[in-house]
């Protein structure tokens, strides 16, 4: 599939992606990051500003559009995918960006998202995974680990959370992907391989909310603890990983799932495996622990965009197109059994 | 076919019902009545009646299905109060049909489906065709199976198939009883049936079976003729209100130039708009079935922004749902078109039975002051030119619109004078293309002085990149605010771009300018409610009728004209929420008439209500 989004020669900078809007996001949030991160990474994509179009929800997180110097929308809590899938799908011209939080996506969202994964819309997702509600002031989330202590569960939650990626892939999403906040080069790694994918990319991003859940995700950030913890997945490399790379990914006869071992034959990643079980079983080596946490691309494939599928049937619709739009209605109001009184 | 020998009688008008199973073909049987006697010029109005249940039980009173077609060479306004026949193909047709009818109503009965176990199904312990009871009423049993069954024999046509085309054995009988010409329908068997010849000459063969039993039994010796009506000069088709709104929505995006974006989730009894605009992708329109109403809604405002005419169809429950997003594009001031097709609540209520119980929460059911235009087509046809107005305000003024249609002129048909696309208002609008504010800025919220609209820059449009969102913004320049002055501005002005869409006057019919008395009414009810007005007229007595369509804004001379007459009275199918807005907004005393019976006003009913404020006070 050819891309219809228009690429303009003129190389723009991360400046031009600032907007003229104070940031206004805790000093020390992980927004900042992701930020700047992706007005970084903007120009590489070569794509016009006007063509490019930012939709969030509702958050902390989905405050993102008014810092970005493109066209964009702060819309309703968890309702981005859905509008975003209107604006996408009647402007193929248009690359669009959904960013929604773990609240805004899972929760009150968590229906449109599906949604949008399972058609295939050609939609970049990113979500703010900070496992709070950081805007309402603190309370546990749908990813928040079971027992979370917040002002809305004095006693711990007593919900078990969403796996994001797992959810994504149960919906067969066709682009998955995990990065961190603070990982700046891998973030905009992800953002590259999700840019260039055609259909709906879902990214999960941790984010550190360093008021409500500060230190969510410092076993995997810390330079002491993440090499034990961290699994990077690259495209056609074995899954290991560990200080000496002790550690392996490999997946034991019999079994449905993958494992975590000392030694051992590790698996080699391959994202564009078609079977989203595989995607699915990398995803289910983390949990709320982050014990063993895998980031990067975990599936790649393609099928047919949504977009693109309601396109051909309009663009085979339009070549039956018979006369001008007037003439054509004139003929559809006539159509049916008529009659003449004189 | 040629005429039989019977005595011809005129008529000036007929109400015919056809009742049935579900299963039996009623609503085609109707709706191919209807198509020849239009093709004859009788004035036509039509109202159907089906059960929510997709196949209740054979034979049992809930899976009971009817169409009522009432026809006239004079020009008239509703479907009719009571049918003077009933054409009931099983007991349980009859038991749920009987009672509406005036004594004297013919009955055309399938006596084969008069069998022990069907009646006791609808508890005749026995059959009233021989217990008397139908006494009142000229009843013509007729074996309508067997016959045919018996006439397809010999084309060797299975007998299920067989018993299957008993409803076009009943068409045929009508069709003769009524001298309808009958070509239509020939050549709608053919289309229909394109793929099976063999049933296209059976049902063929039915038809002219029943025709011919007209002609050649004694059980019927009349035979009626209703002369056309006079109508004005022009082509003409019947349409339903579904059908009417949706080919409207099509000649607003042709008319305004804009590519179509429908945004819908299935619900009765909205779906049929969904399904005929999916048909015309010929025209741009694109079609999405959504996962929910909020998602329907989501996709329209997205398709807004990016420069569509945006819109979402749907029932009452699912503007409940919708109302955050409707709020939403009210502070995004975009254009929208929000389709209510109106069914009895509250919660699922009766999906299939009407309503207006929705008037209070188009206008006033969502958080924040949140002002939109409202307006109600009055009649199936007028739907068409309805969609088109709401899409002219919308995208004109950059505002949500809702549409209030109701199950009865969604599904009820009429002749609807075919208008030429050219001579359909131009509503094309244009976007904003170049910066409007000092050096070189962009300023979302500057305002049309007239209009009051706000520009619509769409994505892709080079140097006006923009943000804007649900927080309030700055007048002008759209960023978020919460400086106290601009809120209280913007709230304001919101209200103050709603109030100053230009909607035509209200007209008064008012015979001869004696009336003390004016009917007020808004919608559907339309029809029973000049059905009702034109009769009293007839007896003498004076009355005025006036009817909304925009109900928000409502005309500018509203009030002068309530004033003008001593009483006025708004009848309504709900509890009165017209009438709250005007008794409010005008301090009129105003009388409210209800009904929530699931169904429209007879003109009986308001005939008899508006003789006693007329003459009584
Ligand atoms: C309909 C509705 N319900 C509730 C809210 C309140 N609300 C705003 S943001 C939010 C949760 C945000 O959490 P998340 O999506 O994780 O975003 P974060 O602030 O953490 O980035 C809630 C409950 C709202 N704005 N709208
Ligand atoms: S509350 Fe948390 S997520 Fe929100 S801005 Fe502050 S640090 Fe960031
Ligand atoms: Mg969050």
């Amino acid at each position: 599939m050819v891309s219809t989004i228009p690429i303009t020669p003129v190389k723009l900078t991360a400046k031009d992606f600032k907007s003229d809007q104070e940031v206004r996001w805790c000093p020390g949030c992980g927004d900042y990051a992701i930020l700047a991160a992706v007005q970084g990474f903007m120009p590489e994509l070569g794509i016009p500003r006007e063509n490019i179009v930012f939709v969030s929800g509702i958050g902390c997180s989905s405050r993102f559009p008014y810092y970005m110097n493109t066209y964009g929308m702060h819309s309703i809590h968890g309702r981005a995918p859905a509008i975003a899938t209107g604006l996408s799908v009647s402007r193929p011209d248009l690359s669009v960006w959904v960013v929604t939080g773990d609240g805004d996506a899972l929760s009150i969202g968590g229906n449109h998202l599906i949604h949008a994964l399972r058609r295939n819309v050609n939609l970049k997702i990113l979500l703010f995974n900070n496992r709070i509600y950081g805007l309402t002031k603190g309370q546990y989330s749908p990813t928040s680990e079971l027992g979370k202590i917040t002002k809305s569960t004095p006693a711990g939650s007593a919900d078990s959370p969403f796996n994001p990626l797992s959810l994504a892939l149960g919906a067969e999403a066709t682009f998955v992907a995990r990065t961190i906040d603070s990982d700046r080069k891998h973030l905009q790694s992800v953002l590259r391989a999700a840019a260039e994918h055609e259909g709906s990319a879902f990214v999960e991003i941790y984010q550190n909310c360093n008021i409500f859940n500060d230190g969510a995700f410092e076993l995997i950030k810390d330079s002491t603890t993440r090499e034990d913890h961290l699994i990077r997945l690259e495209q056609g490399q074995p899954i290991t990983f560990g200080a000496q790379q002790q550690f392996s990914v490999t997946h034991p006869a019999g079994s449905f799932g993958l494992k975590v071992q000392e030694g051992g034959e590790a698996l080699v990643h391959d994202a564009t495996v078609d079977d989203p079980a595989y995607a699915f079983a990398l995803s289910r080596l983390s949990g709320s622990d982050l014990g063993t946490t895998p980031i990067g691309v975990f599936r790649n494939v393609q099928r047919p965009s949504y977009d693109e599928l309601i396109t051909k049937q309009l663009v085979d619709a339009k070549a039956q197109a018979d006369g001008t739009p007037e003439q054509m209605l004139d003929g559809l109001l006539n159509k049916a059994d008529t009659w003449t009184i004189l | 076919m040629s005429a039989g020998a019977k005595r011809v009688e005129q008529l000036d008008r007929v109400v015919i019902r056809f009742a049935g199973d579900s299963g039996d073909g009623m609503q085609l049987t109707g709706d191919r009545f209807t198509s020849e006697t239009a093709q004859l010029g009788n004035d036509i109005s039509t109202l159907p009646n089906f059960p929510a249940e997709i196949r209740a039980p054979a034979g049992t009173l809930p899976g009971v299905s009817s169409f009522q077609v009432h026809f006239a060479d004079y020009d008239i306004l509703t479907p009719g109060d009571a049918p003077n026949v009933l054409v009931a193909m099983n007991p349980a047709a009859l038991k749920a049909n009987v009672a509406d009818l005036p004594s004297g109503a013919d009955i055309i009965v399938n006596t084969d489906e008069f069998t022990k176990r069907n009646l006791a199904k609808v508890g005749y312990a026995v059959s009233p065709l021989e217990d008397g009871s139908l006494a009142d009423f000229a009843v013509h049993p007729v074996a309508l199976t067997s016959m045919t069954v018996g006439a397809l024999a010999e084309l060797g046509v299975a007998k299920k198939d067989g018993e299957r085309a008993k409803n076009m054995f009943a068409l045929g009988l009508l069709s003769w009883m009524y001298s309808r010409p009958f070509e239509s329908t020939l050549r709608f068997l053919e289309t229909k049936f394109a793929k099976r010849p063999d049933l296209v000459a059976a049902n063929k063969a039915a038809f002219q079976a029943g025709w011919n039993f007209g002609e050649t039994t004694e059980s019927f010796t009349v035979r009626y003729e209703v002369k056309p009506a006079r109508m004005k000069p022009g082509t003409y088709r019947n349409i339903t209100g579904n059908q009417a709104l949706a080919l409207g929505l099509v000649a607003a995006s042709v008319r305004s130039k804009l590519p179509l974006f429908l945004g819908a989730y299935p619900i009765t009894p909205a779906s049929d708009i969904l399904h005929e605009l999916s048909k015309h992708k010929k025209f741009g329109i694109t079609t999405v079935q959504a996962e929910d109403e909020i998602a329907a809604i989501g996709a329209a405002v997205g398709a807004s922004y990016g420069g569509a005419l945006g819109v979402t169809t749907t029932s009452g429950p699912g503007v409940a749902l919708k109302g955050e997003t409707i709020s939403l594009a009210i502070a995004l001031e975009l254009p929208l078109v929000i389709v209510d097709v109106q069914r009895a609540g509250p919660s699922t209520g009766m999906p299939t039975k009407t309503e207006q119980a929705d008037l209070n929460m188009a206008l006033f059911g969502r958080h924040g002051e949140a002002p939109l235009a409202v307006i109600a087509p009055k009649s199936p046809s007028d739907c068409f030119h309805a969609a088109i107005e709401a899409a002219r305000i919308a995208l004109k003024y950059r505002t949500p619109v809702i549409l209030l249609s109701d199950n009865y002129v969604a599904n009820g048909s009429e002749p609807w004078l075919l208008p030429s696309a050219d001579e359909l208002p131009d509503i094309s609008v244009e976007f904003t293309t170049e910066p409007n504010g000092e050096d070189g800025r962009f300023l979302p919220y500057l305002r049309d002085p007239e209009t009051l609209a706000r520009p619509w820059a769409i994505p892709g449009t080079a140097g006006l990149e923009h943000r804007i969102g649900g927080l309030e913004k700055a007048d002008k320049t759209g960023d978020i605010s919460y400086d106290p002055a601009n809120h209280e501005f913007m709230v304001r002005t919101r209200a103050q771009r709603i109030e100053a869409i230009e909607v035509p006057d209200i007209e008064v019919e008012d015979a001869d300018e004696s009336a003390r008395v004016l009917v007020l009414g808004w919608g559907s009810t339309y029809g029973p409610i000049g059905a009702a007005c034109r009769a009293l007229r007839q007896r003498g007595l004076p009355i005025a009728q006036a009817h909304l369509r925009h109900l928000a804004p409502l005309p500018a001379n509203l009030g002068e004209v309530l004033a003008a007459y001593d009483k006025v009275v708004i009848p309504e199918m709900n509890l009165g929420q017209l009438a709250h807005v005007i008794r409010a907004k005008f301090l009129v005393d105003a009388v409210p008439f209800n009904q929530v019976s699931g169904l429209p006003f007879t003109a009986a009913t308001l005939e008899n209500m508006l003789e006693d404020v007329v003459k009584n006070g």
